[in-house]
């Protein structure tokens, strides 16, 4: 016999679908099969009930670089030690786990005067960077679901990245005003590429790589009116600059979903604060909104956290005793580079695979701990590897879906036997931390 | 003027970091009361006589005080901070924030700095002979009101972000700026004497920037107008002047749009040219056909390396720091 | 449990009646009690001010707007973040403080009840999970229903048993406490870039009035008997000649009756009354109605305000009148966020300068002061700041001394730029009513719990009430400086919370228990309101309707009113 479970939440992309539908066996150990979720979600469940293939206990790597296997408290002692003894430890990832834990992780490093980060450090950190210069015209995806008529993706490719928003929210869904779905929204893409993205556009601007900043400003001016210099403004004819302003003016409800093409290709937080500027533009003349397309599923919620906890939305430094932040020199990746940290921890993420190799070769020189269901690149290059409960299948917890929404995601199945969630660990290693720090 | 000499005596592990050298905090103290003061790594907390020897005493007051660092602080931040009168002096090189929130008196280096150099800057003259980072001269993250008065110069060259937000004062810079000179700047006056890489002035809705080099790009939004003579610094020079940013608002003075400026010293007109100009994007490291058969070589035993694998090998080995998708395609590539 | 004797503090308890004489508390297992033991815990107050916990009827402290608020603003945590203490979390920011702060601060100055001003439904998880993380305080949050497609179809169609099932339904769901209306229709009418100025402009495709929303929600509202009457911020905030839609919109209530078995007695709550009292009709002949608005509220009984006085800081406006911020970074320039809700509501950040050399500024910052110097029954009329849009809640003590020293008034006026131009538009110089310390009782503590529905638990210093006590090191009668008002108020010298103490001389002892309030309405099944929310949320909202309610565990200790509304 199975047993259906609806309305689960899926943890892996900032989309965070709330719509799927996961039959397990009739104890709940393990998942038969996954409906409505994109092949990726799909495989993140049916993947982590695949008990043979997981590590189900703490390794730690020895001399010769193996990893021996070691009890849960021996991987709380080793974490406690590494946070106490470090004079500015750093603690990154966060993402890909629960707001609950998340807190948790908070008050460890509170107490130990540590840098929290998270994948916003190489993801849309430099979006935060520019709301908070120019702030953000934005709304919820149901707001774009029931009313926009012009949808812009500007530097990502959510056809690949977050296969179900377009069905969901962006250009297929029938909604309260937009009863004709897909046939009455304009689509426009910017992207140097074709991707399979643009291949839904009904305008495809192929800018110059590397000069969308220019081409927002000159669009900015074009709303306004204003001439532009040049025949060829960032790679696109001076007559379709015009003309996509004309498209974006003349909609009733207009929205601008963006991505990595633009939040770390040059310019960064200046690319996103001209494109924000441009939204704020353009509600002079009609309603228009801006959405970021966030990567994990709870990296929004990390910033949620941090900010209602301490202030900023990553790259925080407490070590001081009291909250600090200034991305270019509290930010993980600066803080590896100039070997400022003494000590690393790592939850809920893979800075191995995604950080530049001189801040990877600093994390394995380091006194390191990475908490993680799976074996990653990350993993093996730490001391220690504790495996936990994957957030949203084997755990609930609350998330923040990319336009902040939280929804709280379920329990599935049972993890592994004797298998601790990151808020166990975490509150395990929070007690001992305390008793050193008390002595 | 009475002098404080601070001598390095230790490498610090990390990186210090104190908002007490500064004039206003060391006035009217000895030797051994500026020992005393907190120095900051990380999470634990020092004296000054740990990583200083010091000499001399302060002054009455601020003004009266200079301070003089004779040797490298490479590894320390926030060197005259928030100072409002009396001089520092560094003999070295410098870390991150030095004459942060200055208001007044004079900060020299003889050395480089990193970045966040002089940022919110109300008043005072801050002075660096070498390079400086990026973020000279900006706001604070988040303020609108950035550098407000004073003098900044950097003799070499600088960074990005440079004059961020500015409100007024004057940034001079001797050499090149790298992209994002003047971004959001609602007045003052930056002057570079070198080059400037691109997105000079953008979204400016009021300022005056000067770039004798020329500018490699010009923002789109920004329009020719007029030239002009101009005396900077005692001498008379030709610019073209260009009005923008035309996609920012601006204010109106007697009924005339007051738009920001950006003077190009004629002869050093755009260094662009056409088509010879790299993509701006990251300039993609790639391998050469003798690389990667070096490493096809070097994985011949290994039928499934890992891109963790492969990515390190092309590192160590070449010096290359490759993107994981891009170590991924020449993996693919390698298999077939 | 712990008992306590507070004795000889001159007690200022409009509850039990007590005008500034000499009398002991006492303290009992958390609650107010006639005598205690030998074994209580003597404190000596004589000399002292005691009062009960003051209750804050309306500030802005937990939510998604507010949050982003927090992480738009990192220049709002410059030099003033304080560190880790024993008891304390660090904590940070002037305008929009952390979490932790919000709770130390509100305790130190006394207030120890706190009610979110507006939760947006969709979001109400991290109202709650923000509420969790507020140390000390009993809290409860105000679910919006002005801008909600529901309520407008029910109200429209006068289908009052639908609207009242969904009203119940929601609070139900968002574990809210009251029916919180921002600028009724207008922020619907923002999703299209437009806005309803007037109470009586429809709402676009909706074709429903602010009038009958606000009507309509009070109905419901007396029907359901809640403990708080409809909590209302009316359309037209924030423009010149914008107190005629606001005595209009007063008069929707005129001659109603309130109905409910929590000794409420105002059917209209009516909140930052300041930015809504203006005259003239530019900013260059802005002037206070003050007056012409106090007229009506003191000739009927059946509403009660708060105030939103200006504290002449720079502070961070944020509120669900989206169109109104989108209009107030058009004049100031001012970075500006807004999060428009799906079916729901919307909502704007921009932060603002409030410069007392402005002319307009000091004109609103008189205009605060002038509704509490003309307010006849201080038990309707509530001292706040529409935290944290005119100015941070940390300022309350500060306008405490306004309000109870002339001179401290006439200093600032005399010291405006524009002294003249402002004292000719408006009356403040003229007023010199000095608010006793009895009535201030009755405008932070007594007044704000009685309008909650909470009178028999908060506010007061009656046998079995809730021991939230505060003593000040402030004595009425003795005191010649204005400054000392502002001083004692801002640090109490004990509080305590539920019976514990929780701040001593300015020090946090104890972090509490703090509760979260909401309300629990039981109406008759209703079917068709059942089908109403599965459809819409099949079609029109982005979650799942079993993904919506807020789970019981993030609101941990929770204390459920219950109304029986059958």
């Amino acid at each position: 016999m199975s047993k259906t479970i609806t309305d689960v939440i899926c943890p892996f992309c900032g989309t965070l679908c709330d719509d799927l539908i996961v039959t397990t066996d009739d104890d709940g150990k393990k998942i038969l099969s996954v409906d409505n979720a994109c092949a990726i979600g799909a495989e993140k469940f049916l993947h982590s009930s695949d008990h043979a293939h997981r590590v189900t206990r703490p390794r730690k790597m020895q001399e010769d670089g193996s990893y021996k296997e070691i009890s849960y408290d021996e991987a709380i002692e080793h974490t406690a030690q590494i946070l106490v003894k470090a004079k500015k430890p750093l603690m990154y990832g966060w993402s890909s786990t629960s707001c609950e834990a998340q807190s948790v992780g908070h008050e460890i490093a509170e107490l130990c005067g540590a840098i929290v980060d998270n994948t916003a450090a190489v993801c849309h950190g430099t979006t935060l960077i520019a709301v908070q210069n120019v702030g953000i015209p934005s709304c919820t995806l149901g707001e774009v679901k029931n009313r926009a008529d012009r949808v812009v993706f500007w530097g990502c490719n959510p056809a690949h990245a977050h296969p179900r928003h377009m069905s969901r929210y962006s250009i297929f869904p029938r909604g309260y005003f937009t009863g004709k779905g897909h046939k009455q929204r304009k689509i426009i893409v910017v992207d140097p590429r074709p991707t399979d993205t643009s291949s839904l556009a009904d305008v495809h601007l192929q800018v110059e790589q590397g000069y969308d900043y220019e081409l927002l400003q000159a669009l900015r001016a074009a709303v306004r009116g204003e001439p532009l210099m040049g025949d060829v403004i960032a790679g696109v004819p001076k007559e379709k600059v015009y003309e996509a302003a004309d498209m974006l003016k003349s909609g009733r409800f207009g929205v601008i979903f963006f991505g990595m093409g633009v939040t770390q290709s040059l310019g960064k937080d200046h690319n996103i604060d001209a494109a924000i500027c441009l939204t704020k533009d353009l509600n002079d003349y009609t309603k228009f909104s801006i959405i970021a397309m966030r990567g994990h599923y709870n990296v929004t919620g990390s910033g949620q956290v941090l900010g209602w906890q301490f202030g900023f939305p990553y790259s925080v430094d407490l070590s001081r005793g009291f909250a600090r932040y200034n991305p270019g020199e509290t930010g993980s990746i600066e803080v590896l580079k100039r070997q400022e940290a003494d000590a690393v921890f790592v939850l809920g993420s893979d800075p191995g695979a995604h950080f530049p190799m001189r801040c990877v070769k600093e994390i394995a020189r380091l006194p390191s701990v990475a908490i993680d269901p799976h074996i990653t690149p990350t993993t093996e290059i730490c001391d220690v590897h504790v495996p936990v409960a994957f957030v949203g299948v084997e755990v609930g917890g609350n998330c923040y879906r990319m336009d902040n929404v939280p929804i709280e995601s379920r329990k599935v199945v049972e993890p592994p036997e004797g298998m601790m969630t990151d808020q166990e660990f975490l509150s395990a290693v929070l007690k001992r931390v305390e008793e050193l720090k008390a002595n | 003027m009475d002098i404080v000499k601070l001598i390095p005596s230790k490498v610090p592990e990390l990186y210090l970091e104190t908002e007490h050298i500064s004039p206003d905090v060391f006035a009217g103290k000895t030797a051994q009361q500026i020992g005393e003061l907190h120095v900051h790594m990380g999470n634990q907390t020092y004296k000054l006589s740990d990583y200083f020897t010091i000499e001399g005493k302060g002054g009455a007051t601020a003004a009266d005080t200079k301070i003089v660092i004779a040797g490298d602080v490479s590894k320390v931040k926030y060197i005259g901070m928030k100072m409002t009168a009396g001089e520092v002096e560094v003999l070295g090189n410098a870390d991150m924030y030095v004459g942060a929130w200055m208001a007044g008196g004079k900060l020299l280096v003889k050395g480089s700095v990193d970045s966040f150099a002089g940022i919110a800057m109300t008043g005072g003259e801050l002075v660096i002979e070498g390079n400086a980072k990026n973020y000279i001269g900006a706001a604070y993250r988040g303020d609108w009101r950035g550098m407000q008065g004073g003098k900044l110069v950097v003799k070499g060259n600088v960074g990005s972000d440079v004059g961020s937000n500015i409100n007024g004062g004057t940034i001079e810079i001797g050499g090149n700026a790298d992209v994002h000179l003047a971004t959001h700047a609602e007045g003052g006056k930056i002057i570079v004497g070198g080059v400037a890489k691109g997105r000079v002035g953008g979204q400016m809705v009021k300022g005056e920037i000067y770039v004798l080099g020329g500018v490699e790009r010009m923002m789109p939004s920004y329009k020719y107008d007029h030239d002009e003579e101009v005396e900077l610094n005692g001498k008379k020079m030709n610019f073209q002047v260009y009005y923008g940013d035309l996609g920012e608002r601006h204010g109106k003075r007697k009924g005339e749009i007051v738009y920001g400026k950006i003077f190009i010293a004629t002869g050093a007109a755009e260094a662009e040219s056409e088509g010879k100009t790299e993509a701006r994007a990251e300039r993609r490291a790639k391998l050469n056909e003798k690389q990667v058969a070096q490493m096809a070589e070097a994985f011949k035993t290994n039928a499934e390396p890992s891109v963790q694998e492969v990515r390190t090998y092309i590192y160590d080995t070449f010096g290359f720091d490759l993107k994981p998708m891009q170590v991924s395609r020449l993996i693919d590539s390698m298999k077939r | 449990m712990s008992e306590y004797i507070i004795k000889n503090g001159t007690v200022y308890d409009p509850k039990t009646s007590v005008k500034g004489e000499a009398k002991d508390i006492c303290i009992k297992d958390g609650k107010i009690v006639d005598k205690v033991s030998s074994k209580a815990k003597s404190i000596d107050a004589k000399g002292k001010t005691v009062m009960a916990g003051a209750v804050e009827v309306h500030a802005h402290v937990a939510g998604p707007k507010v949050n982003e608020g927090r992480n738009y603003r990192p220049e709002d945590k410059l030099f003033s973040y304080k560190p880790t203490g024993k008891n304390t979390r660090m904590s940070g920011g002037f305008s929009i403080p952390t979490t932790f702060k919000t709770g130390y601060e509100y305790a130190k100055m006394g207030y120890t009840t706190v009610m979110e001003a507006a939760m947006p439904p969709l979001y109400a998880r991290h109202v709650h999970e923000e509420i969790k993380d507020t140390p000390i305080v009993d809290e409860a949050a105000f679910p919006v229903f002005g801008n909600n497609w529901f309520v407008f179809e029910y109200l429209k169609n006068n289908e009052m048993d639908n609207v009242m099932a969904y009203i119940s339904w929601l609070l139900r769901t968002t574990k809210g406490y009251a029916i919180k209306i921002v600028n009724p229709g207008g922020s619907e009418a923002w999703g299209w870039g437009e806005n309803c100025n007037t109470i009586h402009d429809p709402v676009p495709y909706f074709d429903i009035t602010p009038a009958e929303i606000m009507k309509g929600l009070l109905t419901a509202n007396e029907k359901l008997g809640l403990p708080h009457s409809i909590h209302v911020h009316t359309n037209n905030l924030g423009n010149p000649g914008n107190y005629e839609t606001t005595l209009d919109t007063f008069k929707l209530s005129q001659g109603i009756k309130p109905t409910n078995k929590f000794g409420r007695e105002q059917v209209l709550h009516h909140t930052h009354v300041q930015f809504h009292s203006y005259g003239g009709d530019s900013w260059a002949n802005f002037e206070s109605k003050a007056k012409d608005v106090m007229d009506y509220v003191n000739a009927n009984k059946n509403m009660t305000i708060d105030l939103g006085c200006v504290t002449l800081d720079e502070t961070t406006t944020m509120t669900a009148d989206g169109p109104f911020e989108h209009h107030l970074t058009t004049l100031n320039h001012l970075k500006w966020a807004n999060v428009d809700v799906e079916l729901e509501t919307s909502s704007g950040i921009v932060p603002y300068v409030y410069d007392p050399n402005i002319k307009v500024c000091a004109i609103q910052w008189a205009i605060g002061l002038e509704l509490a110097l003309y307010a006849k029954d201080p038990m309707r009329t509530f001292v706040t700041t529409d935290h944290p849009n005119a100015g941070p809640f940390t300022r309350y003590p500060r306008i405490f001394k306004w309000l109870m020293s002339d001179k401290s008034r006439q200093d600032m006026l005399k010291g405006f730029k524009n002294s003249d131009k402002v004292i000719a538009a408006t009356t403040l110089a003229s007023l010199d009513r000095e608010i006793s310390l009895y009535e201030l009782a009755q405008m932070t503590r007594a007044g704000p719990a009685k309008s909650l529905g909470l009178g028999h638990m908060f506010g007061g210093l009656d046998k079995g009430m809730d021991a939230d006590v505060v003593i000040y090191d402030f004595d009425e009668a003795k005191n010649k400086d204005p400054e000392q008002i502002e001083k004692a108020f801002s640090a109490a010298e004990y509080v305590f919370k539920s019976g514990t103490l929780v701040v001593d001389h300015g020090e946090i002892v104890n972090n509490g228990n703090k509760r979260t309030l909401w309300v629990d309405a039981k109406v008759p099944e209703n079917t068709q309101v059942e089908r109403d929310v599965q459809m819409k949320f099949l079609k029109y909202y982005s979650v799942n309707l079993n993904n919506y309610e807020v789970s019981d565990h993030y609101v941990p200790n929770p204390y459920v009113i219950e109304v029986d509304s059958n």
